[in-house]
């Protein structure tokens, strides 16, 4: 068994998750959605054990030291749908709504096919820039910080929906009908949005002192205006302005879900778009 | 204070104070960024005019976007948000202050009915029983309360956590702490590099832009440079100077491997491991045989150079590598007969019998091949990276505490009502309001067990 194939269950894991929470919004079965929460959780606990057994293979390459699977594309697409999962999971045993799943489940089903069909997944031993225990840090943050975004970004659509077919159906209070009436109500949307943002932007600002302070410690330059340092400090003005919005008059509701979805596409920009469309440092040793 | 009354002067204030300034900065900020992720930054004049037309490169150059990160404009945005964010601290701070040092102990019957968690009891007894009651409650679930008295009327007093107003302004101090020390950089760093050969020491290096070398103050040496790859393949594993600090006679730093991810610090000057290249022509150590014969001869010769073989034929060392394709250390030879016929021979260090089998008057084996290396090495001295991590430290603790923890005050009003004891209960949470409510709910039946206790 290798952690290849382990990968492979847990795509497949998190596809029956997807499917059967569109499932629950078109059948409305609580059964449905227990079934994608149990092929989501069990999926999770795969690939938990599959990063660790890729971490023991990383070992076992003939004159390698090992390393955290966390150094090129394959391995940084994979551990994000981990984040993903690891956010979702947490907003579930704390809040149950179940209708999250199907706009989130999505984001980590598409990382994983993504790796699993188009990328290369050879271990190859670091080179010397990448030899730092700052990788693992500064990973781990920034992807942390990277989920709890996108978690955000679907509860953000999620609240455009609803807010619209509030707007449709005259007054806000009429009770929407449809798939809207699974969705919690608007209000509990915006403060789930602004509570994931609140977990991503300490986790995003961790990210990137700790890649300053690597860059600093590889280099002596803890900033460089590189493409992806400076994208990283895009997404933070974003995700600052999107703070203060919230409490702001007029910027609170609408826009501020509108600056949540911007701030997730420029974190997908950053994180995928630097690398396959700028030039820069973060090259993921290709 | 009204529209009308307002003077320029305040409406100025008011400006710099305003959240829509904050909004507005910071997507300005994000957008503007973008423009040199796009445009290669700092490029010369040349490889511009390769891309643009003349006209187009003189318009973006006078626009500055091609060193944006250093242009009026950017910097002026960075300004803006800096005064933006002080104005904000500087005109929220005085209320949060008194809020956390001169807290409103006696709120008024207009200002209780305000608070939304509340709860309100009669009882039997006097005044003072029931404040002590009272006081036992909050000091058992919340926080030891202090007692004040104002018109016959006793006031309960409890918080908890009030640090947690201060936040924000951590944050908001921390971006100018951040800023300050970019700005020490700027002004009292460098950025240099220097290369040493292999045995060699320098004790000057080389600034950016700068013509004349700076003087270090003493010799770093260079004892050993190596390069290793994982195992056959071209993968680099580690690129390895030894280094050695002499300063006023006397060696400070004694063989000190430093590796990429591993800087050599002193005297506030940091070498960081960033180049290497071949120092001088590589030699090799050959042997030759005549075919047939037992007896070899050795030769240690330098790139270019040629020797004398037994036969009164000649070979040179046309070139040499430490790495050819995947085979290892190589040298090409031209041997040269006494009548003028030259030929090409291939050796390697890793395939001894390699040559014997090209059948030639003379047997070649490649023994050794040594290279010396110089190590390309960046200095830097940053003494306000210090302040920039004091910085990024309060940047998230400030978060932490402005996101997650929140100042939470209760008070507790007993006032004779005709022959009983009214007892009023109220709380407030400076955030995460639902969480609070639901906290204070369950409290409200702890204190009405304790007010029915006797």
């Amino acid at each position: 068994m290798s952690s290849g194939q382990l990968f492979n269950v847990v795509t497949f894991g998190y596809f029956a998750a997807m499917v059967l929470f569109i499932g629950f919004l078109a059948t409305r079965s609580v059964v449905v959605a227990k079934l994608g929460n149990l092929c989501a959780y069990i999926g999770f606990v795969v690939q938990t054990f599959a990063i660790g057994l890729r971490w023991y293979e990383t070992y076992q390459v003939p004159g390698a030291n090992g390393y955290a699977p966390m150094s090129n594309l394959y391995e940084s697409v994979v551990f994000f749908s981990w984040t993903i999962l690891l956010i979702y999971i947490m907003i579930d045993l704390k809040y149950k709504y179940r209708a999250v799943g199907a706009f989130v489940l999505p984001f980590a089903f598409l990382a994983m096919a993504w790796a699993q069909l188009g990328l290369n997944d050879a271990i190859a031993p670091l080179v010397p820039a990448l030899q730092s225990n700052w990788l693992t840090y500064h990973v781990i943050t920034c992807f942390l910080g990277y989920a709890a975004f996108a978690v955000a970004c679907g509860v953000s659509i999620m609240y455009l929906i609803k807010v619209r077919k509030q707007k449709n159906a005259g007054d806000g209070s009429s009770p929407a009908g449809g798939i809207v009436g699974l969705f919690p109500s608007a209000k509990i949307l915006d403060d789930l949005n602004y509570k994931a943002i609140m977990i991503g932007f300490p986790l995003l600002s961790l990210g990137i002192i700790t890649g300053a302070a690597w860059a600093n410690y590889a280099w002596g330059t803890y900033w460089s205006w590189d493409p992806k340092e400076t994208w990283s400090l895009i997404v933070w003005f974003i995700y600052a302005a999107f703070l203060h919005a919230r409490i702001t008059r007029g910027w609170a509701g609408r826009r501020a879900a509108f600056l949540s979805i911007i701030g997730f596409a420029a974190t997908i920009f950053c994180y995928l778009g630097v690398n396959l469309l700028l030039a820069g440092l973060h090259s993921y040793g290709s | 204070m009204s529209t009308k009354q307002r003077g320029v002067p305040s409406s100025i204030w008011e400006f710099f104070c305003s959240l829509k300034l904050t909004i507005f900065s910071l997507i300005s900020l994000a957008v503007t960024s973008i423009i040199g992720t796009v445009l290669q930054q700092n490029l010369t004049r040349k490889q511009y005019l390769a891309v643009f037309s003349k006209d187009t490169y003189e318009f973006l150059n006078d626009l500055q976007f091609f060193d944006m990160y250093h242009s009026w404009w950017f910097i002026g945005l960075l300004v803006l948000f800096c005064i933006n964010l002080t104005c904000c601290s500087i005109k929220r701070f005085p209320r949060v202050w008194r809020i956390v040092h001169h807290p409103n102990v006696t709120p008024t019957e207009q200002q209780l009915k305000a608070f939304s968690n509340a709860d309100e009891r009669l009882v039997k007894g006097d005044i003072k029983t029931v404040a002590e009651k009272m006081g036992n409650f909050l000091a058992e679930n919340f926080a030891a309360a202090k007692v004040f008295e104002k018109d016959g009327i006793t006031y309960l007093y409890a918080e908890k956590r009030k640090y947690a107003r201060f936040g924000v302004y951590v944050t908001h101090l921390s971006i100018l702490v951040i800023f300050l020390g970019a700005i020490i950089g700027n002004i009292y760093g460098f950025k240099g590099y220097v290369n040493i050969p292999e045995g060699g020491s320098v004790s000057q290096i080389w600034l950016r832009n700068v013509e004349a070398p700076l003087p270090l103050g003493f010799d770093v040496h260079c004892d050993d440079f190596s390069v290793s790859f994982y195992g056959d393949s071209q993968r680099p594993k580690e690129f390895r100077s030894v280094l050695s600090i002499v300063d006023g006679g006397e060696v400070k730093i004694d063989h000190r491997p430093t590796v990429v991810n591993d800087p050599l610090s002193y005297k506030g000057l940091t070498f960081y491991q960033s180049s290497y290249g071949p120092a001088g022509a590589g030699a090799v150590a050959i042997k030759v045989k005549v075919r047939g014969e037992d007896k070899a001869d050795a030769f240690t010769l330098q790139r270019g150079e040629t020797a004398e073989l037994p036969g009164g034929d000649r070979v040179k060392v046309v070139d040499c590598t430490a790495t050819f394709r995947n085979f290892g250390p190589a040298a090409q030879l031209a041997v040269t007969s006494r009548d003028g016929e030259r030929q090409i021979v291939t050796v390697f260090k890793n395939f001894a019998k390699f040559d014997e089998q090209r059948n030639g008057k003379y047997i070649f084996t490649l023994v050794d091949f040594n290279q010396l290396y110089y190590t390309g090495l960046q200095v830097t001295k940053d003494p306000g990276v210090m302040v920039v991590w004091l910085g990024c430290t309060m940047l998230i603790l400030g978060c932490l505490v402005a996101f997650f923890i929140s100042h939470q005050r209760m008070w507790v009003v007993i006032s004779e009502q005709k022959d009983k004891v009214g007892v009023r209960f109220v709380g407030t949470s400076h955030r995460n309001q639902p969480a609070f409510e639901l906290y204070f709910d369950e409290l409200k039946y702890k204190f009405r067990d304790a007010l029915s206790q006797d």
